[in-house]
């Protein structure tokens, strides 16, 4: 068999679902048809105002290619996702992309100060995730870009695109001005409780101005890192305690990039602490980990790799293996292929649901 | 098992390579002082197309804000999650004992030798006065 054919029957064969692919900009210019004259005016006179001190960088300087896969840049210089054609070819069409979730970074008001602007941000990014790409490739889903902390305009745009399937989530920065626990944020996960889609929280971003980690800023890259699981432990034990799930008995929450084998070690921690200190939370009503069974979802990228595969296994059996949901990350550096991204043998089972049925089933795609 | 013809020696430079198809396969040919290997386009670890990584030596540390780089040039790092292999041998840097990038032999061959054949030129004519570069696979 010549290789495109093979291809061609490998993809049909995996026939995935990918929870994590990153759309880019070519510049910023390209949510232009999106916003009104007054805030294009203002992206050409005063620019965007990120959350972090430093504009339009990396708080480190990451792998080559300013942390994009090297072959996923396209040949015209544009930035790595921002090529539909590349990402048709080089990653849905040959990886068998059956369903792929849009996860848009950076411009999009999650980050933006300037409240009135960061409303116009998040609606233009949500146009252009429909007209950029959803149109134009019928695989790709959008998410519900929301500014967290202005809920009663989130509200409104969750509102709006409730009943729209190609919209399957609402999207929310994990490192917002407060822990997202806290009460100010409770009409956003109304609004996506009525509107049955899950909160996606994607491991990224200084939203809130917070330090990577929760003891300061590192030095090193690989520290920042580091800290895309130890930041959705922090979100993880501020929605439980907070009793978000009290209060929103059918919230999904996807963890989208922060790795899933801290859960067991995360879930049996909180149960301690929880039988001896309950009187503090009694709001809490049920051990820490009943939640965390219930309304909580991982996408796999990037795996972890433990020496001894099996160990993986251990881990899986623990958290569920209905509540991982395969992811790519493309078109950024550390990538996870389909094909050989596990090291350990699934049966076709346990494939079909993390390739496939469990974000299906999170995500209400028929 | 045959031999390939793939690149003129003169047309890889010192410290650069190039990546060639030979029976449908990707090969990265690189020169390294001179001398010249071949690596498979194919990282072990998840399939990411290594030789077009970057090409450098290995930073060692012998403590804190000590720093060395040994063997330059000899070292490529794949572009999606940075394994580093030796160009030389195909060894994995952070896992030798169980991770390696398949090797190939390179024969540095004159073109007088190749005209009497039996090889396989893959796209280019093979000429008496230069010297070619042979895998076999």
């Amino acid at each position: 068999m010549n290789a495109p054919a093979r291809e061609a029957r490998v993809a049909k064969k995996l026939a995935i679902v990918d929870c994590d692919i990153h759309p880019a900009f070519r510049s910023p210019s390209d949510l232009f048809p999106f916003l009104s004259e007054r805030w294009r005016q203002h992206v050409a006179t005063f620019g965007e105002h990120i959350r972090q001190g430093i504009i339009g960088q990396l708080p480190h300087p990451r792998m080559v290619a300013y942390g994009m896969r090297v072959d996923a840049l396209p040949e015209d210089g544009a930035p790595a996702g921002s090529d539909l054609g590349l990402m048709q070819r080089q990653h849905l069409d040959t990886n068998g992309v059956e369903v792929g979730m849009l996860i848009s970074l950076g411009r999009g008001g999650m980050e933006e100060r300037n409240p009135d602007f960061a409303q116009a941000l998040s609606h233009a990014v949500n146009e252009w995730q429909l007209e950029s790409w959803v149109k134009k490739e019928p695989r790709l889903r959008a998410g519900i870009v929301v500014p967290q902390e202005d809920p009663e305009f989130a509200v409104s745009e969750i509102e709006r695109r409730a009943d729209d399937p190609r919209f399957v989530q609402v999207i929310m920065s994990p490192r917002a001005n407060e822990p997202i626990g806290h009460r100010r944020y409770w009409p956003i996960y109304a609004a996506a409780e009525q509107a049955g889609k899950p909160i996606g929280l994607h491991t990224a971003g200084y939203s809130g101005g917070h330090a990577s980690t929760g003891i300061g800023w590192p030095n090193f890259y690989i520290e920042e890192h580091f800290a895309n699981a130890t930041s959705l432990q922090g979100v993880m034990t501020s929605l439980v305690f907070e009793g978000v799930f009290e209060r929103f008995p059918k919230l999904k929450i996807a963890l989208i990039e922060g790795g899933f084998a801290w859960v067991p070690a995360h879930c049996w921690r909180m149960d301690k602490h929880w039988e001896r200190m309950r009187e503090e939370v009694p709001h809490v009503k049920r051990k820490p980990s009943e939640y965390v069974r219930e309304h909580f979802w991982y996408t796999t990228q990037p795996i972890e790799e433990p020496e001894k595969p099996e160990h993986l296994t251990e881990v899986i059996e623990w958290i569920g293996w209905d509540r991982l949901m395969f992811s790519t990350d493309y078109p950024h550096w550390d990538f996870d292929d389909p094909r050989f991204a596990f090291k350990i043998a699934l049966s076709e089972e346990q494939k079909n649901k993390v390739f496939r049925e469990n974000a299906k089933t999170v995500y209400g795609i028929k | 098992m045959s031999r390939h013809v793939v690149a003129k020696a003169g047309d890889i430079a010192r410290g650069t390579s190039k990546i060639v198809k030979v029976k449908g396969r990707e090969i990265g040919i690189y020169n390294l002082g001179g001398e010249f290997f071949a690596l498979s386009n194919r990282c072990p670890h998840q399939g990411g197309p290594l030789c077009l990584g970057r090409i450098g030596g290995l930073v060692l540390s012998d403590g804190p804000g000590e720093y060395r780089v040994v063997r330059p040039g000899d070292f490529v790092k794949c572009p999606w999650h940075g394994w580093e292999f030796d160009i030389r041998t195909g060894q994995s840097w952070c896992d030798p004992k169980s991770t390696k990038v398949r090797a190939f032999q390179v024969a540095v061959t004159p073109g007088e030798e190749l005209v009497k054949g039996p090889y396989v030129a893959e796209s280019f004519p093979v000429q008496v006065e230069d010297e070619y570069l042979v895998i076999e696979m």
